[in-house]
């Protein structure tokens, strides 16, 4: 059933530790040589820039993502509402990375509209710049954030804030003691659907991202079909794949752990 | 409240940022120029889109029929897979459950590259087969796991009084299980559908030449330069999507009644 999946993975995994061939292609011979990448300066400027987007991503995506579902879950129209969410969701991925470019680009809606309310002369480069790509990787995953959110808001009892207020605790401490770690599992939800995704990312950096924002996704890309050098692709992905797998982990024992709390 | 209004504005700003942007796409497909300066209203983009994109229309066939089989396929083998794995005890299972839902969280370019590599080492042709497979193979987890979750909330007593009852194994799957699965089998369906429908990054690197899906299309569309038939083009998708929400609702409204 999974062999689908596990067999591609495993193969990456030893392609990783395999020599180019002269003509693209690979060659049986093992080497460590393809590691060597990790102490190339320029991949590690990517690397870097690649988990530093990501973590800023997942930082405002929650942020915004937390008080949407609690509105959404203490709201009437709940149902009504998650409809609204669930539409850009299923709303085509390269539609949502278009419409921000008719907006930022340099004949976009933006800057059509500051020279014609005579802010601005020239166009301004909104695009093509780490701040666009965070800003349409926020844009994409902000469904992923707010729907697990909101199933853990729902279920939370807030007869649980009220009790510590009676008991004397401030908003602030009945916030931060009592429903923050209530809803603890869909923040950790929340965190991983977006900074995996983030991690991983191609299309995003592609389009909008100019030289200045490649990521890691670009140089797997680039490896893969421009330089045709498979093992040192393979290498990359199977760092990437560690790196999701610790989340993974990380998130397993969180999960453990809330739910022996739950049953205590 | 104080925190009432707090989260009222977030709610609308999450709102304006969400729809803004495909507000300002769909009044930018009725734009007569080609710039986003405004020009007048006019039609002629959809025009365009339905008379003479010939190559658009191609697209959304293969990814069409490519979606329906891919999601049929997975529906299949994630609904056995799920009433196996809930089933059955075996040794490991702890480890498969895992193992099968990796690939939820792993980047979709992860299973992009590895299939790709596979496809290569196996020597298959890059085509409509390799898109289906790779489809297929992202489908199943979803499938699987909108399954599980229903059949964690099933009572097993009604499984038991059937087999007092005299059911047998296969009687039992066919009266009693998959009717009470229905509802989660068909998410599980339109998810599938949906996920195939709009996925780019893995199928960009299992598509060979002349076998383009929509999404690659379109982004070889936005890359081409920006043409207003993507306007039209994504208005169109937009309420694709805004049907099937719908449509999905009341369907679940009408099997929890």
């Amino acid at each position: 059933m999974s062999i689908f999946f596990v067999i591609p993975m495993l193969i990456v995994l030893t392609y990783a530790f395999l020599t180019k061939g002269t003509y693209g292609g690979v060659q049986m011979i093992f080497t460590l040589k393809n590691f060597n990448v990790f102490f190339d300066p320029i991949f590690l400027k990517v690397l870097f820039r690649t988990i530093y987007i990501s973590v800023i991503v997942t930082f405002f995506t929650v942020a915004l993502a937390i008080p949407t579902a609690y509105y959404i879950a203490r709201s009437k129209y709940k149902q009504e509402l998650l409809i609204l969410v669930i539409i850009p969701f299923w709303t085509n991925f390269l539609i949502r990375i278009y419409a921000w470019i008719s907006i930022l680009g340099s004949n976009g809606f933006l800057n059509t509209i500051l020279i014609k309310l005579g802010i601005i002369e020239t166009p301004l480069k909104l695009l093509y710049n780490t701040g666009s790509v965070v800003l349409i990787t926020v844009y994409t995953s902000l469904p992923f954030a707010i729907l697990p959110l909101y199933a853990i808001i729902e279920k939370f009892d807030f007869a649980l804030v009220e009790a510590a207020r009676d008991l004397g605790a401030t908003n602030r401490q009945a916030f931060f003691k009592v429903f923050l770690p209530n809803i603890k599992s869909g923040i950790v939800t929340a965190v991983l659907f977006t900074f995996i995704p983030a991690m991983g990312s191609y299309a995003v950096p592609r389009l909008v991202g100019g030289t200045q924002a490649t990521m890691l996704g670009n140089i797997i890309a680039q490896h893969l079909t421009v330089t045709r050098n498979w093992p040192l692709a393979s290498a990359i992905s199977a760092m990437l794949i560690l790196v999701t797998s610790v989340a993974l982990l990380i998130f397993m024992r969180s999960e453990k752990k809330s739910k022996e709390v739950s049953d205590e | 409240m104080n925190k009432r209004k707090t989260s009222l504005f977030f709610f609308t700003l999450s709102m304006i940022f969400f729809y803004l942007p495909l507000l300002i796409l769909v009044a930018y497909s009725f734009n007569e120029g080609r710039s986003s300066a405004w020009q007048g209203f006019s039609l002629k983009w959809y025009k365009e889109l339905f008379l003479y994109s010939d190559n658009i229309w191609k697209a959304f066939k293969y990814s069409l029929i490519i979606g329906i089989i891919s999601s049929t396929t997975s529906t299949l083998i994630g609904t056995l897979g799920a009433i196996g794995l809930h089933w059955y005890n075996f040794k490991h299972k702890k480890y498969l459950k895992v193992i099968t839902f990796l690939p939820l969280v792993i980047p979709d370019i992860i299973l992009g590259v590895s299939l790709l590599i596979m496809f290569a080492t196996i020597k298959l042709e890059l085509g409509l087969t390799s898109i289906f497979i790779a489809h297929t193979t992202f489908n199943i987890p979803f499938v699987l796991f909108i399954v599980l979750s229903r059949l964690g909330e099933f009572d097993y007593s009604i499984v038991e009084a059937a087999y007092d009852l005299g059911a047998n194994e296969m009687q039992t799957l066919k009266k009693i299980i998959l009717p009470m699965l229905t509802p989660a089998i068909i998410s599980g369906f339109l998810m599938s559908l949906t996920l195939s429908f709009d996925d780019f990054v893995t199928t960009f690197f299992v598509a060979g030449p002349g076998s383009s899906t929509l999404p690659l299309r379109i982004y070889s569309m936005i890359r081409l330069g920006v043409s207003p038939v993507v306007n039209a083009l994504s208005v169109l998708l937009i309420v694709l999507s805004i049907a099937l929400t719908l449509s999905t609702k009341s369907l679940q409204k009408y099997f929890v009644k």
